[in-house]
Order: structure tokens, then sequence, then C-alpha cells
């Protein structure tokens, strides 16, 4: 070690960046608190940092930091191209699809205005989300024409142009629970039941937190999805319908693990293992 | 660390080490707060969700 410090992007330092922190300060790691707030780079930028850890809530500002990071060689965790991956909904489901990968069945609208007909092809009941965003923030199940055309009004005066994109998703049948998969690098770290009878099954809405049992199967497809979006340090999002069968909802770049933490206790250390895989990237 | 709410003057307790941009809920007012100095601590209102933020 160092010639350089570690870096840590965040503008909000919640519990889990907390965690993190602690847990560098432990190991005696030097690094530098980046609140991307105050984030200023002069192109051509320079590398200034042996390994950058993205912790920050805004997709926009963690994405063109990284961005910049990675163009003056700056090892990033996760990638760029890995957070503008799982960042978009759409371009998650393009590359779940192109690999074969179980998802719900998904369809994608450009306009608002051809959205009522493409629903009604679609069928009911359906779930429409925006394609940028997180703990199920605008997203509704829609089960009948008239209520689809109310979430489509309101859609229509957001104002955002993303908002205008109309991303179409299967509901799927499943039990009041999905399941969060923590995969770090080439390992699955472990995973936990989000319970819920509300059909979005956030942590921040509520959820209540179990331990779920790793499968073969479980382990293979969270691999899997992890390799298809570049890899790093994930949250593999999987439903499973009433026939146990498990799909692919999304992939989170910048996991919230405190569900985890109150599933497992301290039995599995996360914020150790993020260290480790950070640490491993890095370029002293 | 005990430190007063910028909303309602309630009493917001921080556990050490205190963590700049660290962010605490009041338990009076329920507003939460972003810490945005830390010699002297002090405590603001922190920034409304934005359409962006999340995992």
């Amino acid at each position: 070690m160092p010639g350089r410090p570690l870096a840590v992007l965040a503008s909000r330092v919640r519990v889990e960046e907390k965690l993190i922190l602690a847990e560098l300060d432990r190991r005696g790691v030097p690094y530098e608190h980046l609140d991307t707030r105050q984030f200023v780079a002069t192109l051509p930028p320079v590398q200034s940092y042996a390994a950058v850890l993205g912790r920050e809530i805004s997709q926009t500002r963690q994405l063109y930091a990284c961005r910049v990071l990675e163009a003056a060689g700056t090892p990033t965790v996760n990638t760029a191209d890995v957070i503008a991956l799982c960042g978009d909904k759409l371009l998650t489901s393009l590359e779940l699809s192109r690999r074969g990968l179980p998802t719900p069945r998904t369809a994608v609208v450009l306009s608002n205005e051809s959205a009522l007909a493409a629903i009604e092809d679609f069928g009911f009941p359906v779930v429409i989300k925006p394609l940028v965003g997180s703990w199920g923030r605008l997203a509704a199940v829609i089960r009948d024409p008239e209520t689809a055309r109310t979430v489509l009004e309101h859609r229509a005066a957001l104002s955002s142009p993303q908002h205008q994109v109309v991303y179409l998703q299967e509901l799927i049948d499943k039990p009041d629970r999905d399941i969060r998969v923590i995969v770090v690098g080439d390992e699955v770290l472990g995973a936990y039941y989000r319970c819920s009878p509300d059909w979005r099954t956030n942590v921040a809405r509520g959820a209540r937190s179990e331990p779920c049992p790793l499968t073969d199967e479980l382990v293979k497809l969270s691999l899997e999805t992890a390799r298809a979006m570049g890899g790093g340090l994930l949250g593999v999002d999987l439903i499973e319908d009433r026939d146990g069968r498990l799909y692919v909802l999304e992939v989170n770049h910048t996991m919230e693990f405190r569900g985890f933490l109150a599933a497992h206790g301290d039995r599995i250390d996360v914020p150790g293992a993020i260290v480790d895989y950070l640490l491993a990237q890095a370029v002293w | 660390m005990a430190q007063t709410c910028p909303e309602c003057e309630g009493a917001v307790a921080l556990a050490e080490p205190v963590r700049l941009s660290e962010i605490a809920q009041c338990p009076d007012c329920s507003a939460e707060l972003e810490v945005v100095s830390l010699d002297p601590v002090k405590l603001e209102t922190a920034p409304e969700i934005e359409e962006d933020w999340g995992e």
C-alpha cells in the first residue's frame, strides 16, 4: 500500500456508508470522502486515488464522476458502464433478454400518446415503471384501461423527457416477497427475502427482511446476471412466481444492505467484503 | 453527541464518530437532517429527494 489514498464517493453518509468508512478506519486504510456536490475536475483529469468506491445516491453525479475518474486511470467500483447499464431499466432488460436470462415480459413505448393501445395489447395487469429511479418510486400496477389512462395523463404532465418513455412489465403473481442477492465479484455473499403485502417490496418502503437460503439455481442466476451487467458489487433483485420459477427484476449498482444486515446480523460481513473487493482493484 | 434540530429545536442524538454528510432524523419533528460541518458540528435540513436518487 499506498502512494495514493482510496476515495469513497458519497453525498449522503447513511448507515451503509458509515459501516464502510468504519471498516476502512479499522484497517487503517488511507481514504478520502469525496462529496460529489463539491466534485470539480479539470481536463485532462489526473489520477489521485488508488481506487474509488461509488456510494453516491445521485445516479447522474455518480455516473459522471466515475467517467472522469476512469479517464484518469482510476479503478472505480462499480465502473461507469455498470452504473449506466444498471441505472436504466430498459438497458438492463435489453441485456438480460440478449443473454436469455429469465425476466418478466417487458415492452417499451416511446411516447405516452401511443402507450394506451400498447398497454391494452400487452394485457392487464401490467406494471409501469420509470426508466430511472429506485424504491418503487412512480411505479404503478395497472389493472384496467381507465387506470392506464389516468396514469398516462399524470406521466404526460411530468417534465422529464424520460417520463414520456413508457416501460411496461408483466406483473408476476408472486408470494408477498422478493429476493435481494448480494454479489461481490465472482461470489454470492448471501441473500434475503424482502417481505411485504405491498407489491413493492422495498426495504425503504418498510418491507421486513428475512434470511433466504442459497440454492444452486439462485446462485447461478445471480452470478450470470452480475456478469451480464459487467460485474462488481451488485444487488440482484429476483422474484419467484407461484411455481417457484425465478426471474431477474433489476440490478442495483449502489446497493443498500441494511435489510441484509437485519436478516443476517453480523454472520456475514458485508462492509468487510466490500472493502476487500475495493482493495483488490486498487492501483497504488 | 446531542445536537439541536434546526427545524423544531428538538434534541438530536448523533453516534460517535460523527461524519460529514451523515444523515440523521429528528425524533421530534421527523425532519431529515444532514451534518454539514464537524468543527463545530452543525446540522441543516437535508436536501429533498431527487428524481435520479437510488440504489
